[in-house]
């Protein structure tokens, strides 16, 4: 990628340089395709620790009895494995993606705050390296849940608890700015004629999740640094000896949090959206009610947090309000669902890489979506609140829904990105043996979970033995199928077919209008959008 | 759509740097909004009384008092996890007229060789009825202090208010004690 990009700014005689040359052009970049890229490298690095920590659970697992670690050590695993894998992997992802693709989709230069683009993403490897260093002190890593509540994430904490909170501030400001700046490119930098209602779906999508980090991610930084005080300056938020309420962390949290499972998603969503035309050879079904599903999907995600505490101890009238609340995103949610099987009704239907992964979104995310409303049942929450069943539910919209989602953006985009087309045997190995492992690994868990085997507890009655032994091969196959993956990308941006500009023959959208690979610099002189 | 957004590109739209500007602004709003939750999580929890918190100390004042029902109100008692004192309530229950002011006590010990400061957090069950509890004197109001090996009786004077809801047969008055050395007063 980095000769041909070099070799195209040999041509260019009107001013504008090529990448500068070694280390530094990576640390000092502006450019949104290389800080994009590093955002990828970076989220893949993290889902490979992230991955590694989930198997060791896994391992672990496998036989009820204690075989492998001790229990303090899995708490760290579990722990370390959840805020990995939402804060350094999922998230990150999608920003790379946002920062490729978001200019080439909207006919912009580059993105409209670049100097900030680069400062957001070289905050994360600092943020990470603290959270990961922890895992090397006496105290330990985390070990209270990447939900971390108060009071066990104050009171009780390990000392290394000033590195986590220290850590989340800084990635939440790197989400801030990325989201600002996304927001800002996308309101001021669209080629004239690139109204918002013929924007594609994904830079939609990604406008709302941009919106919901920047009224989210500051609580979740206000809830960090209300422990900080409670540890250190003797402040009682959390502490009810002092007049605190542990149950208002629980608000405060989850106030964040249930925004921060629908940015997790959305691109997802928009990623897909745009896949399913482009193999159906049909337009989107339904565009602009897909735009206003989302949005909805975005508001309502504001008024429904307490769902994830129905055993807190709750009035009546409030599990009612939040049950109702919650059930309602599954109309918006269905709509979507309905979107894309229609999109797919009498098209012309091939079966590529990005295609099967985002069919395979579309099934195992509404297989997700379906447990979370039996979640979101309240008197029946209470058989399963912090059980299996639970983990069933947020692994299915996390890893086949958000995960393969983001898979299969990069399968669909990496021609745009390399020149080179991917091989499709490998490619559709990679997602047989994904698509085999991930359902290996979770159905079984909403098994074990409607029986009554709770989370976070690295041992386990032994009638649930079988499903769990079962879930850890899944794990495993899943796991080392990734390996085929980060080969793939290699061989690919290595070498392979030439693609061309358009590289997939229903493709539609300003994107595939640039050479293949992207130039170092595309859209100087804006595109006219029809 | 009717968002008042600009509808085409560079050359119409707003200036970047203020589109950032108002955005920045409102991540550092929403940080204070999330202090802003603590207080209104109270405020809300009061207002809709909801969490089984009851009031600080209220004037004594002789009431109408609801001699044609008669009200169970049993007490609870619990250690914080790792709080040594004992601590028991010396009635398991009374029966009251709501509007009548009773006087109940409470004992609580220091076993240890240290001198400790508790702290008692009420509750009441069910929560609606936390709102008509009416209390002059609670030991839940102070930090109690006792010395190494002190042992005291703390009193809890309290009444219902005959506003309290006719389904209400029986509540329940729970204090939890704290180990609250960290925010001696």
């Amino acid at each position: 990628m980095t000769t041909a990009t070099a070799s195209h700014d040999d041509h260019a005689d009107h001013g504008h340089h090529g990448p500068a040359k070694g280390i530094m052009r990576w640390v000092l970049t502006t450019n949104h395709k290389d800080i994009g890229t590093m955002y990828l490298w970076f989220s893949l690095t993290m889902l490979f620790i992230g991955g590694t920590m989930a198997l060791i659970v896994r391992a672990e697992l496998f036989q009820p009895g204690m075989q492998l670690i001790e229990p303090e050590f899995y708490n760290q695993m579990t722990t370390m494995h959840g805020l990995i894998m939402v804060f350094g992997a999922i998230m990150p992802a999608f920003v790379g993606l946002a920062n490729w693709m978001v200019p080439l989709m909207i006919g912009a230069p580059d993105m409209a705050l670049p100097r900030m683009n680069n400062w957001s993403f070289w905050i994360l490897p600092f943020a990470f390296g603290m959270l990961l260093f922890t895992l090397f002190t006496d105290a330990g890593a985390p070990n209270f849940g990447w939900t971390f509540y108060a009071p066990l994430s104050t009171t009780y904490a390990p000392s290394s608890v000033t590195y986590f909170i220290f850590g989340v501030h800084m990635m939440g400001i790197s989400s801030i700015m990325g989201a600002i700046n996304i927001i800002v490119t996308i309101l001021n930098l669209r080629a004239p004629g690139m109204t918002l209602m013929k924007m594609p779906l994904f830079v939609w999508t990604w406008f709302i999740t941009a919106y919901l980090l920047v009224a989210v991610m500051p609580v979740l930084a206000g809830v960090v640094t209300m422990m900080l005080m409670d540890i250190h300056f003797g402040t009682s938020f959390f502490d009810a000896a002092g007049g605190g309420d542990p149950v208002l962390f629980q608000h405060v949290f989850w106030f964040f949090g249930h925004p921060e499972v629908y940015i997790m998603i959305l691109p997802a969503f928009g990623i897909v959206s745009q896949i399913i035309p482009t193999f159906a050879r049909k337009p989107l079904f339904g565009y602009a009610s897909m735009v206003y599903a989302t949005s909805s999907i975005a508001f309502l995600s504001f008024i429904v947090w307490a769902h994830h505490m129905f055993t807190v101890g709750m009035p009546l009238q409030a599990e009612l309000f939040f049950m109702y609340a919650t059930m309602l995103i599954a109309i918006p949610t269905g709509v979507k669902v309905f979107n894309w099987v229609s999109t797919m009704f009498r098209g012309s239907m091939t079966f590529e890489t990005p295609m099967l992964f985002a069919l395979a979104f579309v099934v195992l995310f509404t297989i997700g979506g379906f447990s979370g409303l039996m979640l979101a049942i309240a008197p029946a929450d209470f058989q399963y609140h912090d059980t299996y069943f639970v983990v069933a539910h947020f692994h299915y919209v996390l890893v086949p829904g958000a995960l393969f989602g983001i898979i299969a953006g990069v399968y669909y985009w990496l021609p745009k990105w390399t020149g080179h087309y991917v091989n499709e045997t490998l490619g559709k190995f990679h997602f047989w043996m994904s698509f085999i492992g991930v359902n290996v690994t979770f159905f079984p868990m909403h098994f074990v979970g409607l029986a009554g085997m709770p989370r976070r507890i690295p041992d386990y009655a032994l009638q649930f033995a079988d499903f769990n032994a079962i879930a850890t091969v899944g794990a495993f196959i899943f796991g080392l199928s990734q390996l085929v993956f980060l080969f793939i990308l290699i061989k690919t941006i290595r070498g392979g077919e030439q693609a061309t500009d358009k590289v997939w023959e229903g493709a539609e959208g300003l994107e595939w209008t640039i050479p293949s690979p992207a130039p170092y610099h595309t859209f100087a002189e804006a595109p006219h959008v029809k | 759509m009717t968002l008042k957004l600009p509808e085409s590109g560079s050359q119409s739209g707003p200036k970047p740097s203020n589109t950032a500007l108002k955005l920045v602004l409102a991540a550092i709003a929403m940080f204070g909004f999330g202090f802003a939750l603590v207080p209104l999580y109270d405020v809300f929890c009061e207002f809709a009384g909801i969490n089984g918190k009851t009031a600080g100390p209220v004037e004594k004042v002789e009431q109408w008092v609801d001699t044609s029902r008669t009200i169970k109100v049993q007490f609870i008692t619990t250690n914080n996890d790792g709080m040594p004192w004992e601590f028991e309530t010396l009635q398991e229950e009374v029966e009251i007229h709501p509007g009548a002011w009773t006087q109940v006590a409470f004992w609580a010990s220091n076993p240890t060789q240290n001198d400790m400061v508790g702290q008692a957090v009420p509750s009441v069950s069910p929560s609606e009825a936390a709102q008509y509890v009416q209390k002059t004197e609670c030991f839940c109001f102070d930090q109690q202090k006792l010395k190494a090996g002190e042992g005291r009786n703390m009193p809890l004077i309290f009444s219902l208010d005959p506003d309290l809801p006719d389904h209400v047969r029986t509540v329940t008055m729970s204090y939890t004690l704290f180990d609250a050395g960290a925010f001696a007063e």
